[in-house]
């Protein structure tokens, strides 16, 4: 697999507020949506507030600080554009700000020694195609 | 009242395992056939055909075609979507539609070939994540596992329990996909997948299909069913949020799926004598066994280990081999078994046992039903 055919098959599916959030962290920027009625702060990108419905909200920039809720470990690959990156980690990690999002652990040395909460901090990084937020350990 | 006033009137299935060339329609026919026999009634008085679609590959009206294999012309017919929790869901749906006229004899069933056919479905990724590598249904499950070992210090031993304890009873099975038993040393000694999970964590692909018979009580007093086994409670709960965007990853709506259940039945916890818990991987069930109250919450790894889940143990679970071990199929092998063990006929005959609690879930913890069984 070429690395041009790696980034087509893992590319997000085309969608207005994806590309919008995509844009943003090739501009070195993780952003996440704010409600302005009732403050909720979420990800990933929806039209309407999961809380109060209402679809009134803008963009935020990130802090980059963040916490680990978990994290699984991939010893065999699941599809072929990561045939040659196993052992990687996949995590679930909550931002300061609130929102969850799903991302990858780098640069933390052996993967089984992370702890649930540990905190973690942005890492952006040009990675099949796209610049792609990911995590490491403070 | 509706304690106790539905029940299940038959049971049947396919073999399970490999079964190359057949059809799910096929399937869910010869499933039909066998429960529809098995409760000794014809299909002539079938008003009713509730499906739930093949997990591995999503057709439009497919409710209909299997009733057009039937050759029945219903008055409900539907494909319910409720994931691995749908068999559970529309043995509820189908009692509350007799209850209120809309039908009276209800067939519910299932049917997958993935094993000889496609099982894509189960290794996609989880849009828009491709690009972080987050891909199949295990992951999924093993990101829930890693965050209760985290909080509650489970162990890989305790998962392990879970395989153990299904593979042990799954072995005695003469129907079991995977009749192998394992120890408990041998899990241990497997390679990580992907990580807390090994191989034997996670469930069994699997072609096969499995129907059921609901009707009244009444009704089958009429027909002569010759062991209706009488549906004490059901109940719902539906997580529906994707595992990263759950406030708690560690407690499920199955706690108020069991709790409505519960309630219609007039029991609790303490009351089961067997349960039939859905094991799609072994964190499934220790999971559920906490949200059931069968323990705290935190305290599955260890109602677990030693046995306790066994056949002889304080609460013997899956005792025809569960997912993990008789067959991958999402849920309805499951309400077989808790039907057996009611009738007195399963293989491991739980002594004296007068309830039996059955769980269904499915997505990933997304969706959840309860059925609590009692004697004939």
């Amino acid at each position: 697999m070429t690395d041009d055919e790696k980034a087509a098959a893992l590319r997000p599916p085309a969608d207005p507020l994806g590309d919008q959030f995509w844009q943003s962290l090739k501009e070195g920027r993780l952003t996440f949506q704010r409600c302005k009625h009732c403050g909720n702060a979420w990800l990933p990108v929806r039209s309407e507030c999961p809380r109060c419905l209402e679809a009134d909200w803008a963009w935020e920039n990130a802090s980059g600080a963040a916490r680990l809720i978990s994290w699984v470990v991939y010893h065999r690959a699941f599809h072929e554009a990561f045939a040659d990156r196993v052992p990687y980690t996949v995590a679930v990690v909550e931002l300061t700000e609130g929102p969850r999002m799903t991302s990858n652990i780098i640069g933390a040395g052996d993967p089984e020694a992370l702890k649930i909460d540990q905190a973690l901090r942005l890492v952006i990084e040009p990675d099949f195609g796209l610049f792609v937020p990911r995590f490491t350990p403070v | 009242m509706m304690r106790g006033k539905y029940v299940i009137a038959g049971i049947g299935h396919t073999a399970f395992g490999s079964l190359p060339g057949r059809s799910t329609i096929s399937l869910n026919v010869e499933a039909v056939r066998n429960a529809l026999a098995d409760a000794g009634v014809e299909k002539d008085i079938v008003d009713a055909v509730l499906v739930k679609y093949p997990t591995s590959h999503f057709e439009s009206i497919y409710g209909q075609k299997v009733a057009e294999a039937l050759g029945l012309t219903p008055r409900i017919n539907c494909v319910v979507d409720q994931a691995g929790a749908s068999n559970i869901g529309m043995i509820g749906y189908a009692a509350m539609a007799i209850e209120h006229g809309q039908c009276e004899v209800a067939l519910v069933s299932f049917a997958d070939n993935p094993k000889t056919g496609s099982r894509a479905v189960f290794s996609r990724s989880r849009d828009p994540n491709a690009v972080f590598g987050w891909f199949g249904v295990p992951a999924g499950y093993a990101m829930v596992a890693r965050r209760h070992m985290g909080e509650y210090g489970t162990t890989h031993a305790q998962l392990g329990a879970v395989a153990v304890a299904c593979r042990r009873h799954g072995a005695q099975n003469l129907r079991a996909q995977l009749k192998k038993a394992l120890t408990i040393e041998e899990y241990l000694e497997q390679p990580m997948m992907v990580a807390p999970f090994r191989r034997d964590d996670c469930c069994l692909v699997s072609d096969g299909g499995a129907a059921v018979v609901v009707m009244s009580r009444e009704r089958a007093r009429q027909l002569k069913v010759r062991a209706p086994v009488p549906i004490l409670g059901f109940g719902q709960g539906h997580t529906a949020w994707d595992v990263a965007q759950r406030p708690d990853m560690t407690t499920t709506m199955a706690k108020a799926s069991a709790a409505t259940a519960f309630k219609m039945a007039g029991l609790l916890p303490k009351d089961i004598d067997v349960a039939q818990i859905y094991d799609c991987f072994t964190i499934t069930a220790l999971m559920t066994l906490e949200d059931y109250g069968f323990c705290k919450k935190g305290e599955g790894g260890h109602f677990v280990e030693g046995g306790g889940i066994e056949f002889g143990g304080r609460l013997p679970m899956n005792t025809a081999g569960g997912l993990l071990s008789e067959t991958g199929m999402p849920g309805l092998q499951l309400v077989l078994e808790g039907v057996r063990q009611m009738r007195g006929e399963a293989v491991l005959q739980v002594p004296h046992a007068r309830t039996s609690i059955v769980s269904n879930q499915g997505g990933v913890m997304h969706t959840h039903a309860t059925l609590i069984l009692g004697q004939p």
